[in-house]
């Protein structure tokens, strides 16, 4: 079943002569993690928007065609309603974070759902264990550092257990570690609560191997659209001015040099056995 | 910080590195006088930053934050970007030039008259950049100049820090992208729970994998792929860092009698 479906919309913020994302078409399937990068400004934010609400709900503009989210259109749908089942975590942790500790900024989000306070407590403590901040429990979110405060904001928003989670560049502000960590975070909720989950990322040497699908944006409109090992050695992708990975360029050295590595690797591991297996074909 | 060493060099460039909460933003508002040490000290230009007036380091000390929100107010671009110069007391058509030059450098002059609030994460932090360099400080710190910042957008970032160290600038970056830390500096600092655990080449600091470990970070990924290789080749080196270096070494694994 699809989760969201995109049709030809386009929009355009008010008081702006351009617009922003036009002619998106995509269907997204549940369970899908998929990443959407492009350069800055080419419109991977305000698709986001849309999803959530925030478009048209909160920033207003000419909107075109049909974002569909669970079956619900978006630009009929009230965002309260619309938060019940999608989230997101922002690039700047700041614009979410308000209260006094990190344990009730979790629970806010809980106590709005309803939940009877046991539950509260359950997944509080469920999801500080999962994101690694129970020693920061007490402390006041606006005293930690970045990365923990975003480590605060992915907790608290997955602590709602949302159907579709949107994290728009949630590793900005982390050390490589706890960003492979994020990534790693994502893989087990999308298994074990079936979360659709949309990253936007610049880093893809970090990310990529974690996706299932790379969507690159480019002024406003989707020009690729595939797996990782299908996108990434295209030669439009570096001259769009996306970031590839160093493991790809170093693939696409060796083809050049006659050294042909068949699947292309997306981690050091991979490549070793890439290079391996290769070295053992050569000796037969 | 705890018992923190370290002296840069005037037109050093250099990155700083470590996980989250390591220190790395306290050790840099050291440098320009927010923060005085409690125990030791710390000199800048000869400086001593506990009798030195902030106002007074800050001419010389320039530091973009990590959070340009933190340091945007001002109603359009060109307005923050000539605020610290007129603070300085420039006089109008050196403030403009200035201006002017700032603008072109970050690629932000359709913005001049857009209020900073309306553009994007990278672009704010461009604004942020832009009104730092515009007052042209000896010393330039940035505290994670390529968060939200696309692929030519970094290369531009690095273009700029390869401007400023030509101009003879002591550069001093604290930074989570490996990738961009390895492309860009010849000496890398890393920082965990507030004390220095490695200081140097970045193919030296990249290869020590204790330190790493430490500061939560990882190596570049071609020094990942040797460090892999290595385990089955002993001939690899693990100091590897660009794409060419390691490409060459696989080279001569697959094919010994190859001379180059």
């Amino acid at each position: 079943m699809s989760v969201i479906e995109v049709e030809d919309f386009s929009f355009k913020y008010e008081g702006s002569d351009f617009w922003a994302v036009k002619n998106i078409n995509f269907k997204l399937e549940e369970g899908e993690l998929v990443l959407i990068t492009g350069p800055s400004g080419c419109g991977k934010s305000t698709l986001c928007r849309a999803f959530n609400g925030l478009i048209p709900h909160f920033y207003s503009g000419e909107y075109r065609g049909s974002v569909r989210v669970l079956g619900h259109e978006v630009k009929e749908t009230p965002t309260y309603e619309l938060a019940r089942f999608v989230s997101m975590v922002f690039q700047n942790p700041e614009n979410q974070l308000f209260a006094s500790t990190v344990e009730r900024e979790i629970a806010f989000g809980l106590e709005n759902l309803g939940l009877s306070r046991d539950e509260i407590r359950e997944r509080l403590e469920e999801v500080l264990e999962i994101i690694g901040i129970r020693d920061l429990r007490k402390r006041a979110p606006f005293e930690l550092s970045g990365g923990q405060q975003q480590k605060v904001a992915i907790a608290s928003v997955i602590a709602m257990r949302p159907k579709i989670l949107i994290m728009d560049e949630p590793t900005a502000n982390l050390d490589p570690v706890s960003a492979l960590e994020v990534f790693q975070l994502l893989l087990k909720l999308r298994r074990e609560l079936s979360m659709t989950i949309i990253v936007v990322e610049h880093r893809l040497e970090l990310i990529s191997s974690f996706v299932d699908r790379i969507i690159v944006m480019n002024s406003g409109q989707i020009v690729l659209d595939g797996s990782p090992r299908q996108i990434l050695v295209l030669p439009e992708v570096q001259r769009i001015g996306i970031g590839v990975p160093k493991i790809v360029l170093l693939c696409k050295r060796l083809r050049e040099k006659g050294v042909n590595i068949p699947s292309l690797p997306l981690t050091p591991e991979e490549f070793a056995e890439e290079v391996n297996r290769y070295r053992t074909r050569q000796s037969y | 910080m705890n018992g923190v060493n370290l002296s840069v060099r005037s037109g050093e460039k250099i990155a700083i590195m470590g996980e989250n909460g390591a220190g790395k933003t306290t050790l840099i508002k050291h440098i320009n006088g927010l923060l005085k040490p409690t125990r030791g000290e710390v000199k800048v230009l000869g400086y001593d930053t506990k009798k030195t007036p902030v106002s007074l380091l800050a001419r010389h000390v320039g530091l973009v934050l990590q959070n340009p929100d933190h340091q945007l107010f001002a109603e359009t671009v060109e307005e923050e970007i000539a605020f610290a110069l007129r603070n300085f007391g420039y006089p109008d058509d050196i403030v403009k030039k200035r201006v002017e030059w700032a603008l072109n450098v970050m690629d932000l002059a359709r913005y001049r008259r857009t209020s900073p609030f309306l553009l994007s994460g990278g672009e704010r932090k461009r604004v942020a950049i832009a009104s730092i360099l515009s007052y042209d400080p000896e010393i330039v710190i940035f505290d994670e100049p390529t968060t939200g910042q696309d692929y030519l957008q970094k290369q531009k970032i690095a273009q700029i820090l390869n401007l400023l160290s030509l101009q003879g600038k002591t550069i001093i970056v604290v930074t989570h992208d490996i990738e961009f830390a390895a492309e860009n500096f010849e000496r890398i600092v890393v920082l965990s729970r507030g004390t220095i655990v490695a200081d140097g080449r970045p193919e030296d600091v990249f290869s020590d994998i204790d330190a790493i470990r430490k500061a939560r970070l990882l190596p570049p990924q071609i020094t990942a792929c040797a460090i892999e290789l290595q385990k089955h080749y002993p001939q690899i080196n693990v100091k590897t860092i660009s794409v060419d270096g390691l490409c060459q070494q696989i080279l001569k694994l697959v094919n010994p009698f190859l001379s180059s």
